[in-house]
């Protein structure tokens, strides 16, 4: 049957957790495990980026794809968790892996401020203000002494664990993709609870959402700020990596990049984000040989994209 | 004390008056309707009953609590349900999804106990789906659980709005024109469910109709509205006799 579906929440339909879905993703996980091991440290590099992409596009997809509000400066967050662990480790002497809740509660605080007041309103209020927000918050960082000015900010410790210091390309490999299977375990689990089905309701028919008993302004604002928080997290370890950042990192073009890779793959549904995520990070890396075609060659790629597949390469059933 | 009690009840939407002064009230247990010509003010007092439309005056007390004014996820909260004329489903989810989602304003866990997993959380999903189920059996599509809600027949869709409102556990239920579009037989196992509604679960139900055939079968006290105000209200028979009911109703008659 047509209307049968078969990409619904395990909560929801636990048979439909096939092997199927099973095997492609562990057959995935097996070869990201043992990828560095075979491959050059140009090409762990470039992978590591798509597993920050990864999380940053999981996070993004719950503000866009769950709970259907249009962000357009989601790199503000990743700037907030970048800036607070790099000034508590560099200036303050902080101890890495306790950066890493104090970015989330700035995150958060963030996150209420431009949430609270603008989440009330109309959807596309949203996206203008965090356009805005995007913007200011580059510029504070661009203008500030603590945050390094234009130049940026300089000499972010390493992360140790357990005595062992995370120096190489692959060490930071591992981290990202611990996190990135973490954010997918959060996705996973909230997508399948009482407030994931929450934000699907609000973004389907937000009157119907109210009129059954949704707080939308609630529900709205605990998405954006689970975006946030994830976010946040990325921007910790995205600057124990690079040990330097600088506010030309957290540009409007960043977060664009983001939106990008969620609405590439397939808005709503992990696989699909995760898919848009690595194109994403591969593009520019595919494209080299293209020389000053890469923007044309980009633009008619995306183009073909949105006009043969309209809901992403690898869609939500549901849309 | 009335379960509803609506006083002097004002609406308007620039110069234009919908609802004049309405006064009336729905008791415990009773099977209710409201009926009126098109653009009577209906639908325009269930949005002002279920805080879609904020009144320009008057007051509404639901089980003795003042409602007017309030957001509809509270007042949905403190018990009055609703379906929608014009179909709202979550077309895109489940049948399950749709009628679990009545069951939000009575369930608590939230973002971290889902991702921690804890055990309450779990009983808590697994009761939220029961009672999914539970009321989807209660209409009769428990076999579409799983099907896209979008998907079903315009007959199931309608009876799928009303399991997702009788999923948040209300007092009273709101049904606006639950008939339309169906045909005898579908009328005729609507009748029977909302008569199941009250008899099995002591739920109140106003329905607004305009299949005067069903209002009569169906109901115990009817109201009714005309151009926005309160013209009689009162068991079938007496509205029937009615002169001013009549008139209203001369030549809109089908
Ligand atoms: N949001 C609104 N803005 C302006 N006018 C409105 C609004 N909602 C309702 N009205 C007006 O209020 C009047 C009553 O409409 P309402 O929908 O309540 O009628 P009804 O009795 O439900 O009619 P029907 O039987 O056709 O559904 C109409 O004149 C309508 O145009
Ligand atoms: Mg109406």
């Amino acid at each position: 049957m047509i209307d049968e579906v078969r990409t619904m929440p395990a909560a929801v339909q636990p048979q439909l957790m096939r092997w199927s879905v099973v095997l492609p993703g562990l057959a995935a996980l097996a070869c990201a495990l043992v990828l560095p091991q075979f491959a050059n440290a140009y090409v762990t590099e470039v992978a590591t980026t798509a597993l920050l992409y990864i999380v940053l596009c999981l996070g993004l997809n719950i503000v866009v794809g769950y709970a259907g509000l249009l962000d357009l400066g989601y790199a503000a967050f990743f700037a907030v968790g970048a800036y607070t662990s790099g000034i508590l480790t560099a200036e303050f002497g902080f101890n890495f892996w306790l950066t890493i809740p104090v970015a989330m509660a700035t995150a958060c605080v963030a996150g209420i401020i431009i949430g609270a007041p603008t989440l009330r309103l109309r959807s596309d209020y949203l996206a203008i203000v965090t356009l805005g927000f995007g913007e200011i918050v580059r510029i504070i960082a661009r203008n500030l002494d603590i945050t390094g000015g234009a130049s940026g900010l300089v000499g972010i410790e390493r992360p140790e664990i357990f005595g062992f210091k995370l120096m190489q390309v692959q060490h930071f490999y591992y981290a990202f993709l611990v996190l990135a299977l973490l954010t997918a375990f959060v996705c996973l689990s909230i997508e399948r609870s009482r407030m994931g089905r929450a934000w699907f309701y609000v973004r389907y028919d937000e009157d119907a959402a109210a009129g059954i008993g949704i707080n939308r302004v609630t529900a709205k604002l605990q998405a954006y700020m689970m975006g946030a928080v994830i976010a946040s997290v990325a921007g910790c370890l995205y600057a124990a990596k690079m040990t330097a950042i600088s506010p030309e990192s957290f540009t409007f073009n960043q977060s664009l990049l983001i939106l990008l890779g969620v609405v590439l793959g397939g808005m709503g549904r992990i696989p699909g984000v995760v898919l848009g995520a690595i194109l994403v990070a591969l593009l520019p890396e595919v494209l080299r040989g293209a020389g000053t075609y890469r923007p044309l060659v980009t633009a008619v790629a995306l183009l073909a994209i949105m006009l043969f597949r309209p809901n992403g390469l690898w869609p939500d059933k549901r849309v | 004390m009335a379960l509803l009690e609506v006083r002097d009840l004002r609406l308007s939407f620039g110069g234009l008056k919908v609802l004049h002064d309405i006064s009336f009230s729905v008791e415990k247990g009773v099977i209710n309707s409201l009926i009126g010509p098109n653009g009577a003010g209906k639908t325009s007092l269930f949005n002002c009953l279920t805080g879609f439309y904020k009144p320009k005056g008057g007051s509404i007390h639901l089980g003795g609590r003042p409602i007017a004014g309030l957001p509809p996820h509270r007042i949905t909260a403190l018990g009055l349900a609703r379906t929608f004329q014009n179909i709202r489903l979550f077309k895109e989810m489940t049948v399950l999804e749709n009628a679990m989602s009545g069951q939000h304003c009575r369930s608590r866990h939230g973002i971290v106990s889902a991702i921690l997993h804890l055990p309450a959380q779990r009983r808590e999903e697994e009761a939220i789906r029961a009672a999914g189920m539970h009321w989807l059996d209660f209409v009769g599509i428990e076999q579409h659980a799983h099907r896209r809600a979008g998907g079903l027949s315009y007959g199931d869709q309608r009876r799928l709005e009303l399991a997702r409102a009788l999923a948040s556990a209300p007092e009273l239920i709101l049904l606006d024109e639950p008939a339309a579009g169906l045909n005898e037989r579908e009328k005729l196992d609507l009748v029977h469910l909302i008569r199941r509604i009250r008899d099995e679960t002591g739920i109140t139900v106003l329905l607004i109709e305009h299949d005067m055939g069903l209002v009569m079968q169906v109901s115990e006290k009817i109201v009714v509205f005309d151009y926005g105000q309160k013209i009689a209200d009162g068991p079938p028979e007496i509205v029937r006799a009615d002169p001013r009911v009549i008139e209203a109703y001369l030549g809109t008659e089908e």
